[in-house]
């Protein structure tokens, strides 16, 4: 745990200093005999580019993606695989669908904040049927009564009144995202945090914000550096961003 | 199980299809001609045994792209395990190198394995092109595998970025020897460290694709190592040559809308039509996503291979990049230059995507190797890449037998006969199942576990 502080502090340490700090002299390309192919042999000249995604703070991005990687093998998988063990499949189940009854609450406001009658009532309903009939969200009832989910975020609402994604932003711990999704957590936590408090005591929320991040990896099949690709940070910021303007599309 | 001398394969399908899918399916074999001794050697290259060819066969997908693409629809496939005790694993193939800082996470080579508590044979499957020992087609076979009572160990393919930076010793993969010996080193490494837990009745391997071309090496090159004196080899629609077989999947990124300088375009449409497809009612999902999507989408051939071809790209152009930096060659990254793992790659993902398999070989490959062949052209080196290279061995021995199918894609006009010139009766010839498509299919589960239970009742 110290490990993991040290080389936290170091990383928020180094973000900070990123800002003021000259940049390091690195090896440039051009320093070096061209190479057999090179960019501009094989690309189009016009080419644009489909996969770039605007990345401007590619370095600090990578330093934190490093880190949720350091942080994912030290401490964040093996809670997970404890959590696997220890918890009956039912149970994790349980919490996972609760944690989805909070998540459509927060769908509630942005479909409101984005003017969306349907998908208002849709999760409307899904949060009135499954934190009644579904005992404060632990089942799933309104899946099983085939109300539609569609999930709706803050970074959504504000995409769709025209606020670009902005730059691509890895979030310690949280990995991708950029500035217009990250600043959307906030409102979208406030609501969540709001909502629960409503519902439960205290000692539940601090439950719930302890079981959260360990819920939340636990159902993510993603492993870092087992992709098979030499370009996982290129692809993981293309997928992610190509995901979220469809999020926003739909 | 009673096998019929001279038929083996023919007798242990029969049986295994019979209890199976009942008796609308039935196997007839082209050609009843035996040859034995001297006769038979003579006569080899004219007649010999034929392949098993299947008829009446009940995979459903007849569209050899289609087949490619969507696999084994969930209601013809085998009945497997839903798990088994699967244990990921790493091991460090070469203690004193000095793995490049860009590459970090890869300086150890993981693999899988699933073991037995007791006395069994042990089987090692080797995946194909780009393919992950952990990767769907490997964890099928494991588990295949693993419930008729094998220990299985599931190793990525040596075109697998983790294979190149961790176990192959140029980094210049591709190579049929060259590769071999690298298989061969991780499978003795790996066994060093199997061997104080379990006890081995035989070893055996399979490969689907590149991995049962690998396969083939191994085999030839446990001949002379002997370590393992494997009993059964099974090779699952292997390319013959090499060359021929990328060219024909270089060629499929050209029926990209716009060719390959739309390939961005085109991988993003791909992912917004998968994505909307995937939010889409299309049924139950799961398993049999892909096939709904094919069966709603009704795509064309030119699309499917599009497909084929861009996934292969995906592959190879990690493949070629890996490579380079391994072997700090310049092909695409400048030669001396070092990359760390906080690097810019967006330029060289940007060229790799835009150079074929094709271009690795005669721009990257030939010139690495150059001086081993001082009296032979690129073209030459490049065409002996292939299974006729060492025809003489796979037709001699018997531990190697084959699965093929008449359609596979990654194949030239003509180059299934290869197979049931050289092997015989130990070749079997589905009409159906594009490149690997029908490996799930129930009967080919059925016959690939077959084929490995003859050692052990004979």
């Amino acid at each position: 745990m110290i490990h993991l502080l040290r080389r936290l502090s170091l990383l928020v340490l180094l973000t900070s200093l990123g800002a003021c700090s000259s940049p390091q002299v690195k090896p440039q390309a051009a320093d070096y005999p061209e190479p057999v192919f090179t960019a501009e042999q094989i690309l189009p000249p016009d080419h644009a580019d489909l996969t770039a995604v605007y990345d401007p703070w590619e370095t600090m991005n990578k330093h934190i993606y490093n880190f949720n990687y350091e942080f994912d093998n030290a401490v964040y998988l093996p809670i997970v695989r404890g959590y696997e063990t220890v918890i009956p499949s039912f149970a994790r189940t349980g919490f996972s669908n609760f944690f989805r009854n909070i998540a459509d609450v927060t769908s509630i406001f942005n479909s409101f904040l984005q003017l969306a009658p349907k998908k208002f009532i849709q999760n409307t309903g899904r949060v009135l049927v499954n934190t009644t009939v579904g005992i404060f969200g632990l089942v799933d009832v309104a899946s099983k009564m085939k109300i539609p989910r569609p999930v709706e975020d803050f970074g959504q609402t504000l995409g769709h009144w025209g606020v670009g994604q902005g730059p691509y932003l890895v979030l310690p711990f949280l990995g991708p995202s950029n500035l217009r999704d990250g600043a959307g957590l906030l409102p979208d936590l406030y609501v969540a945090g709001v909502a629960s408090d409503a519902v439960f005591s205290s000692d539940v929320t601090l439950g719930a914000l302890v079981l959260y991040p360990i819920n939340t990896r636990a159902n993510n099949p993603f492993r870092y550096y087992q992709n098979g690709t030499a370009f996982e940070y290129e692809m993981v910021r293309w997928l992610y961003s190509t995901k979220r303007k469809l999020d926003v599309n739909e | 199980m009673q096998l019929v001398t001279g038929h083996p394969i023919h007798a242990t399908i029969v049986s295994l299809i019979g209890d199976q899918t009942g008796n609308h399916v039935t196997i007839k074999k082209s050609t009843q001609a035996r040859f034995f001794g001297l006769y038979a050697v003579l006569f080899a290259s004219l007649t010999c045994a034929s392949a098993v060819t299947v008829e009446d066969y009940g995979y459903p997908i007849t569209d050899r792209f289609a087949a490619t693409v969507v696999g084994t629809p969930v209601e013809f496939q085998a009945q497997l395990p839903k798990s088994i005790p699967l244990k990921g694993k790493s091991i460090t193939i070469f203690p004193g190198r000095v793995t490049p800082d860009v590459f970090f996470y890869g300086s150890e080579l993981l693999y899988s394995v699933a073991l037995q508590d007791s006395n069994a044979p042990l089987i090692f499957i080797i995946a194909g092109t780009g393919g992950s020992h952990d990767g769907t087609t490997n964890m099928n076979m494991a588990k295949a595998f693993y419930q008729a009572g094998f220990h299985v160990v599931s190793t990525s393919s040596p075109t697998y970025n983790n294979f190149v930076i961790a176990a192959s010793k140029t980094g210049v993969v591709g190579h049929a020897e060259k590769d071999a010996e690298d298989i061969y080193r991780v499978f003795e490494m790996i066994w060093a460290e199997l061997k104080q837990d379990i006890q081995v009745t035989s070893f055996n391997v399979i490969g689907p694709s590149l991995g049962a071309f690998n396969a083939a090496y191994v085999s030839k090159l446990d001949e002379e190592r002997k370590a393992f004196n494997f009993e059964h080899v099974l090779l699952i629609n292997p390319p013959v040559s090499l060359y021929n077989s990328i060219s024909l999947l270089d060629r499929m990124t050209q029926d990209i809308p716009g060719g390959v300088d739309n390939f961005d375009r085109f991988v993003n449409n791909l992912m917004h039509a998968y994505a909307t497809m995937a939010k889409a009612p299309v049924g139950s999902g799961g398993d049999n996503f892909l096939y709904q999507v094919y069966e709603k989408l009704q795509l064309k051939d030119e699309q499917l291979a599009a497909l084929i071809g861009t996934s292969f790209r995906l592959s190879s152009s990690t493949l070629a990049f890996t490579a380079d930096v391994m072997a700090d060659y310049g092909y695409i990254k400048p030669k001396g230059l070092v990359l760390d793992r906080y690097s810019n790659l967006q330029i060289y993902d940007d060229v790799a995507v835009r150079l074929g398999f094709t271009d690795y070989y005669f721009e990257f490959f030939y010139p690495f190797y150059k001086a081993d062949y001082p009296n032979k052209t690129q073209n030459e080196v490049i065409a002996e890449i292939s299974l006729r290279s060492i025809e003489d061995y796979l037709r001699n021995t018997q531990k190697i037998t084959v699965m093929h199918n008449v359609d596979d894609i990654i194949l030239e006009p003509g180059e299934i006969n290869f197979f049931s010139e050289v092997f015989g009766e130990r070749a079997t010839i589905y009409p159906y199942g594009g490149h690997i498509g029908n490996i799930n299919y129930r009967d080919n589960v059925a016959h690939m576990l077959a084929t490995f239970s003859q050692g052990e009742t004979q």
